[in-house]
């Protein structure tokens, strides 16, 4: 039998039942959240399972949601099952003040770097991760880039003309927020 | 059939500086012919980090030929350079090793910025980059561009080449070099 979106959010269900949310199909890929404690053993479900074997973790990261109180931070799991070539997007959400979420490192050894990154840029604090340090910025950055709260130019030089630089237009956009 | 041979004939010398000549023998400044020889023999060190390296090998190939400077000899070792030619943009996490790199040559030493990257930080107005690399070491000429023809960076050269010319033997001991350097943390 293949496996398909429809099987693999039926073992889904079959396992964690309601626990499971946001389920979505865009662009064919099949989308869901989970809360965040259940990370790794939504994880060791899909790759332990004989019939679904999601084995390579493909990418993961976060992205910030400023506007969603509570559940600001999610991070993203893109599982691959090389076996069928079927992949899946899993999200858990957690709250920007407390961003801590269990760190898949034990399961998947692509994680490391990957959950570095998304440490690096994002602030989410992976609990269990063997070397949780900053991996493409700076060591003496003191906060996290991408997060939507810091601006994306550079503050830190000051004989910049604001308006010939592009800035003044990036200013008043956020203005009128 | 033979070719018809062309010859340039368009050679320029370096004049000779002021001084007492006589049968055999020349009294000058020794200032002045130690600039001469230097200016005419500057060993630029690239450090090409994108796009302007790609025009500085344009520069350096023999179209341009920026051998004809007297600066043939690109080399690859900070510490028998003279010129550290930044071209390209320079990362936060590179400015660090642009400052070793710069600290490795010898005096008298000197730095060109080539393209907006490396003057400005260009258009990468971003977290990550370095908003020029004058935040982190002392730069003689900076050659506008995005990215510059060979004919600014030729010119560029140029500049520079007026610099040594005209850079007094104890400048590189005088006390307000030394605040420069200081400045940036070097010494």
């Amino acid at each position: 039998m293949a496996l398909t979106n429809e099987t693999v959010k039926q073992a889904l269900v079959e396992k964690f039942g309601e626990a499971l949310t946001g389920w979505d199909e865009p662009y064919g890929m099949l989308t869901f959240a989970a809360p965040k404690e259940m990370n790794l053993k939504v994880l060791q479900f899909l790759f332990d399972d004989e019939s679904l074997k999601f084995r390579f973790l493909t990418d993961l990261q976060a992205v910030h949601f400023p506007n969603n109180p509570g559940a600001e931070l999610a991070v993203v799991y893109h599982l691959h099952n090389l076996q069928d070539n079927i992949r899946l997007r899993f999200k858990v959400f957690t709250s920007v003040n407390n961003p801590e979420v269990f760190s898949a490192t034990a399961l998947y050894q692509s994680a490391n770097w990957m959950e570095r990154e998304t440490y690096d840029f994002f602030g989410v604090q992976f609990v269990g991760h063997p070397n949780l340090i900053r991996i493409l910025n700076v060591d003496e950055m003191d906060y996290f880039p991408l997060r939507k709260e810091y601006p994306v130019e550079e503050q830190s030089r000051v004989d910049k003309d604001d308006e010939m630089f592009g800035r003044v237009h990036a200013k008043n956009v956020k203005n009128n927020e | 059939m033979p070719r018809p041979v062309q010859y340039n004939s368009k050679v320029k010398f370096e004049g000779i500086p002021e001084g007492y000549m006589g049968e055999g023998f020349m009294a000058t400044n020794l200032e002045k012919v130690i600039s001469l020889a230097r200016k005419n023999s500057i060993w630029p060190l690239p450090f090409a980090t994108s796009c302007c390296g790609i025009e500085f090998m344009a520069t350096m190939a023999s179209h341009y030929d920026i051998a004809r400077f007297g600066s043939e000899r690109v080399g690859f070792s900070p510490r028998q350079c003279d010129l550290l030619m930044v071209m390209g943009t320079i990362a936060k996490k590179m400015g660090p090793v642009l400052k070793q790199v710069y600290t490795q040559m010898a005096e008298p030493r000197w730095v060109i910025a080539v393209g907006a990257c490396a003057s400005s930080g260009g258009i990468f107005d971003s977290y990550s980059v370095l908003q020029g690399i004058d935040q982190v070491i002392p730069v003689d000429v900076y050659v506008p561009g995005c990215a510059p023809r060979p004919e600014a960076i030729l010119d560029g050269l140029m500049r520079i080449q007026d610099l040594v010319n005209k850079e007094g033997l104890r400048r590189r001991h005088s006390e307000q070099y030394k605040e420069l350097l200081n400045s940036y943390g070097i010494n």
